[in-house]
């Protein structure tokens, strides 16, 4: 590669995924992390320019559907025509060439897994997911992001940084191409094994696109074996986006740079299991390729993996794939006018119907002497079903895990969260906790279903600190209001005992502190929500009290004698 | 069409190979489950089931892969054509799919052009005599789910719907899988699940290499690697065929059947349907390994997989199923 040498920032790396996926189109595609703007798109049309002039080139947008996608009938046009007309489908034209998939972090769970199957079908697209995520919880469905080796981002590069002209001069590609099925793999694959290991990536995809990657590389730099540029080179682009865990470094190496060439015995005893014994270089390389994967970590990923949190991103599905289209799915609710097509059914039956009275009339006004057929279906009659969607709950709780809650008491609440959660879990609801201490409120589980993930978070949260209540009513506010934007209907459990001492923009005092609380408890109230306020203090407190007066709740307090009152409370109250 | 992974080059996962097999062999035990993280050779083990098994005799242009000398299904004379060997159904249902993608529905295009009330096939029917495979099966929606378990249930897909009024074969074996940390299924749901089995990545390294290898090899050069394969296959397959006569004429006796009860009560699996499937499963089983009866060794090879998931549970409880039925397994078996 031309710009070997130094370190490569990430529009090098960029354009250097471009020249790999031109080469191997059995890379997948590429997650590319950046907002709209120039440079997003000289990187887009520096790729395109690497394929060949006719390879198919189309946006798959987020939110498309499956007739879209896979085609179907054209129901305006073959009622136009009278006989069928057929839409391509997208996916049949991109075949052998490149889907540009906009706003990615949008995509769903559903669209998500028709796009890997078709990376896995018999003539697969690159994909190119664009990702403009920017919340921390927002991403790339992980079904399709496990499948495009690349993970780039160019969200912090300078306009300046970009470097124009061809990535690669079509000959070298060519010979690329040519060279790439007779690439030696070396050592790569235990190397890439253990380093994917090191870095706490469990899934085994991503090896296998490393390896890929690595021929690639080895290919364009006119190599007959993959070496070691190349293994540090995929290690960066492939392994290093993905890692959940800050390799162990074998030694406090920043002392003893310059390591003898004894090679130390230490330093192959903690990489852990490393390979057989016998190969002398493995451990060397597996070492050298896990340091280029280090190097590359995001400095924020870096410092949370230090702090010891492993902090995968919110995998799993979009955000996006939660929201309830309203009157698509669910029990039938009779028929209304409209046009069939992104999930709405026709309503066969009721268009019949709506055109059988006009049967004669648009004969007689259009084809006087043709005879035509009974009836005569115009676009105005499509009726479509229509569902009653199944709402459903979820239930929001929002723990005080302050100080002025003794450490039992704090457990106690914790208790009764989770046998309301198991309540929860029984009726399929959506969870989702807050939790309040020290400077603020923080979302310590995000609406989920499952169980697992809720109980952990729970058992993960430590106490002490001050009581920022209003902060934590403005976090649950906001929460439930994201709900319901998806279609879920929120109700709200608060467990404190009401003592807020932490103003809203962090400072102490008490007095200021609970006029804050009650001002957002008033406000809280008005969004009308179902809340319940479960009083945790020792005997009661009127703070509390007034504090579930003012937000309209109900009231009450721990411990609950019978376990189950606690979340017949909670149902009741969303009743 | 490329052929498939060869399911015996997959490495490890020994259980969910198991699970399968059981399922090829005797296809009442009830669909399986798959929960475990990605990357972890499921959706591979699923597809390499098309190359292994047997192909079926049926028509060439019949939708519901009827076998020969079966009646064409909704009274039509449908132009079926010859008799043809087909490979086993291996159908994907992707998540998202409508109820009339699944189920089928009142064939549009026909209705418009010919004023014909016609029904056009769904899934449920491509995946007839063969398997249906949800990945992700957590994230389904509920009704698709119930509407999928009832029709495995039966073996029957019945369509009352659009003023049509259609009932075809479905027997499908119903493979599902999923990652627990993106959400769990209903107990209801669970339970209507033969055999539940959980996979993880390998750790050891060597294993990892090697399915890298098998992977890398298989990506680069399909043919080569299934031909290399292509005797495991065959023996398998035979392995999987004798299986399945054999089941005919294996008993299981008296002993055997109590054990299995006193696994269940002591283990609090609810319901009959953990006995039953415990049972179906230890005798396919023990068809697998040629045996001449069913004896308590292939109880307790299938005993987790059949009953991890019909344990009444506190879910609360982490220490995960599989602990509690080692427990059970030796409470009840002794050591």
């Amino acid at each position: 590669m031309t710009d070997g040498g130094q370190t490569p920032g990430p529009w090098a790396d960029a354009r250097l995924a471009a020249a790999l996926l031109a080469i191997d189109p059995g890379l997948g595609g590429m997650v590319l992390t950046a907002r709209s703007g120039p440079v997003r798109d000289a990187w887009l049309d520096g790729f395109r320019a690497l394929l060949e002039d006719d390879a198919p080139w189309r946006r798959v947008p987020a939110n498309i559907n499956d007739e879209a996608l896979f085609g179907g009938l054209d129901l305006a046009a073959t009622l136009k025509a009278g006989r069928p007309v057929r839409t391509p489908g997208l996916l049949a034209g991109i075949e052998g060439g490149v889907g540009v998939i906009a706003m990615a972090e949008r995509a769903s769970p559903g669209l998500a897994s028709r796009l890997a199957a078709a990376i896995e079908g018999p003539s697969p697209p690159l994909l190119i997911a664009l990702d403009e995520s920017s919340e921390p919880d927002e991403a790339t469905p992980a079904t399709l992001a496990d499948r495009l080796a690349f993970h780039v981002d160019l969200s912090n590069t300078a306009l300046s940084a970009i470097t124009a002209g061809p990535l690669l001069d079509p000959e070298m590609l060519t010979m690329a191409k040519v060279r790439l099925p007779h690439i030696l793999n070396g050592d790569a694959e235990p190397v890439l094994t253990a380093a994917a290991l090191a870095l706490g990536i469990d899934s085994l995809r991503p090896v296998i696109l490393a390896l890929r990657a690595a021929r690639a590389a080895a290919a364009l730099d006119n190599r007959d074996e993959v070496a070691e540029e190349d293994l540090s080179l995929v290690a960066r682009l492939v392994l290093a986006p993905r890692a959940t865990q800050m390799p162990a470094r074998e030694e406090q190496a920043e002392a003893e740079q310059d390591q003898g060439p004894e090679g130390e015995p230490e330093a192959a005893n903690d990489t852990p299991d490393a390979g057989d014994d016998e190969r002398p270089g493995l451990d060397d390389l597996t070492e050298i390729t896990t340091e280029a994967a280090r190097a590359a970590l995001p400095e924020g990923l870096l410092a949370r993996l230090e702090a010891g949190a492993a902090a995968p991103k919110a995998g799993g599905a979009g955000k996006a794939g939660a929201m309830q289209r309203a009157g698509l799915r669910g029990r039938p609710a009779g028929a209304m006018r409209g046009n069939p097509g992104e999930g709405r059914r026709l309503d066969l039956l009721a268009t019949l119907r709506a055109a059988a009275p006009w049967g004669r009339v648009r004969r007689r006004g259009l084809k006087r002497f043709a005879p035509g057929p009974a009836i005569e279906v115009r676009r105005e009659d499509f009726r479509i079903k229509r569902f009653k969607p199944r709402s459903e709950s979820e239930t929001i709780f929002v723990v005080d895990a302050s100080g002025s809650l003794a450490l039992n008491r704090l457990s106690e609440a914790k208790g009764a969260v989770e046998l309301m959660l198991a309540q929860s879990y029984v009726r399929r609801d959506h969870v989702a906790v807050i939790a309040f201490r020290g400077a603020g409120a923080d979302m310590l589980l995000p609406s989920t279903r499952s169980l697992a993930r809720a109980k952990r978070s729970l058992a993960a949260l430590p106490g002490g600190g001050g009581t920022p209540l209003a902060a934590a009513i403005q976090a649950a506010d906001a929460a439930a209001q994201a709900a319901t934007r998806q279609g879920r209907s929120p109700t709200l459990v608060f467990l404190t005992d009401g003592a807020a001492n932490i103003t809203r923009d962090g400072g102490a005092g008490r007095e200021i502190a609970q006029a804050e609380a009650r001002q957002a408890g008033r406000q809280l109230r008005t969004s009308g929500y179902p809340v319940v306020l479960v009083d945790v203090s020792k005997r009661g407190s009127d703070a509390a009290r007034t504090l579930a007066q003012d937000m309209g709740a109900r009231y009450a307090r721990l411990p609950v004698s019978n376990p189950g009152a606690l979340a017949q409370l909670a149902r009741e109250a969303a009743a | 069409m490329t052929s498939p992974f060869p399911f015996s080059a997959i490495v490890g996962q020994d259980d969910m190979k198991q699970a399968l097999l059981i399922a090829c062999v005797e296809p009442r035990v009830g669909g399986v489950l798959i929960f475990g993280d990605r990357g972890t050779a499921k959706s591979t083990a699923v597809r390499a089931l098309a190359g292994l098994l047997p192909p079926i005799e049926t028509y060439e242009s019949d939708p519901y892969n009827a076998a020969p000398g079966d009646p064409p299904i909704d009274g039509q004379d449908r132009q079926r054509g010859a008799q043809t060997l087909k490979p086993t159904p291996v159908i994907d249902l992707p998540l998202g799919a409508t109820e009339d993608r699944v189920v089928g529905a009142l064939d549009i295009e026909k209705a418009l052009r010919k004023g014909e009330k016609a029904f056009e096939p769904g899934l449920l029917a491509r995946a007839n005599r063969g398997f249906l495979y949800i990945d992700e099966v957590n994230l389904l929606e509920d009704h698709i789910v119930d509407l999928l378990l009832d029709v495995a249930a039966t073996g029957e897909n019945v369509v009352e719907r659009d003023g049509l009024s259609v009932r075809h074969p479905a027997r499908f074996v119903l493979v599902g899988s999923g990652n627990p940390e993106e959400g769990e299924l209903r107990p209801q749901l669970l339970d209507r699940f033969g055999l539940s089995v959980e996979v993880a990545t390998p750790r050891e390294i060597d294993m990892r290499v090697e399915v890298v290898r098998r992977r890398d090899a298989f990506e680069r050069d399909p043919d080569s690697f299934c031909a290399q394969w292509a005797d495991a296959e065959s023996r398998l397959r035979s392995r999987i065929l004798d299986a399945k006569d054999r089941l005919k004429t294996l008993d299981s006796d008296e002993a055997v059947l109590r054990k299995a009860s006193e696994l269940c009560l002591a283990l609090g699996a609810d319901g009959l349907r953990g006995e039953l499937t415990l049972l179906r499963a230890a005798r396919a089983q023990a068809a697998l390994d040629e045996a001449d009866a069913v004896s308590v060794d292939h109880l307790r090879s299938v005993a987790p997989a059949a009953l991890r998931h019909r344990l009444r549970r506190d879910p609360l409880d982490d220490a995960g199923s599989s602990a509690r039925i080692e427990r059970g397994l030796q409470e009840v078996f002794g050591q």
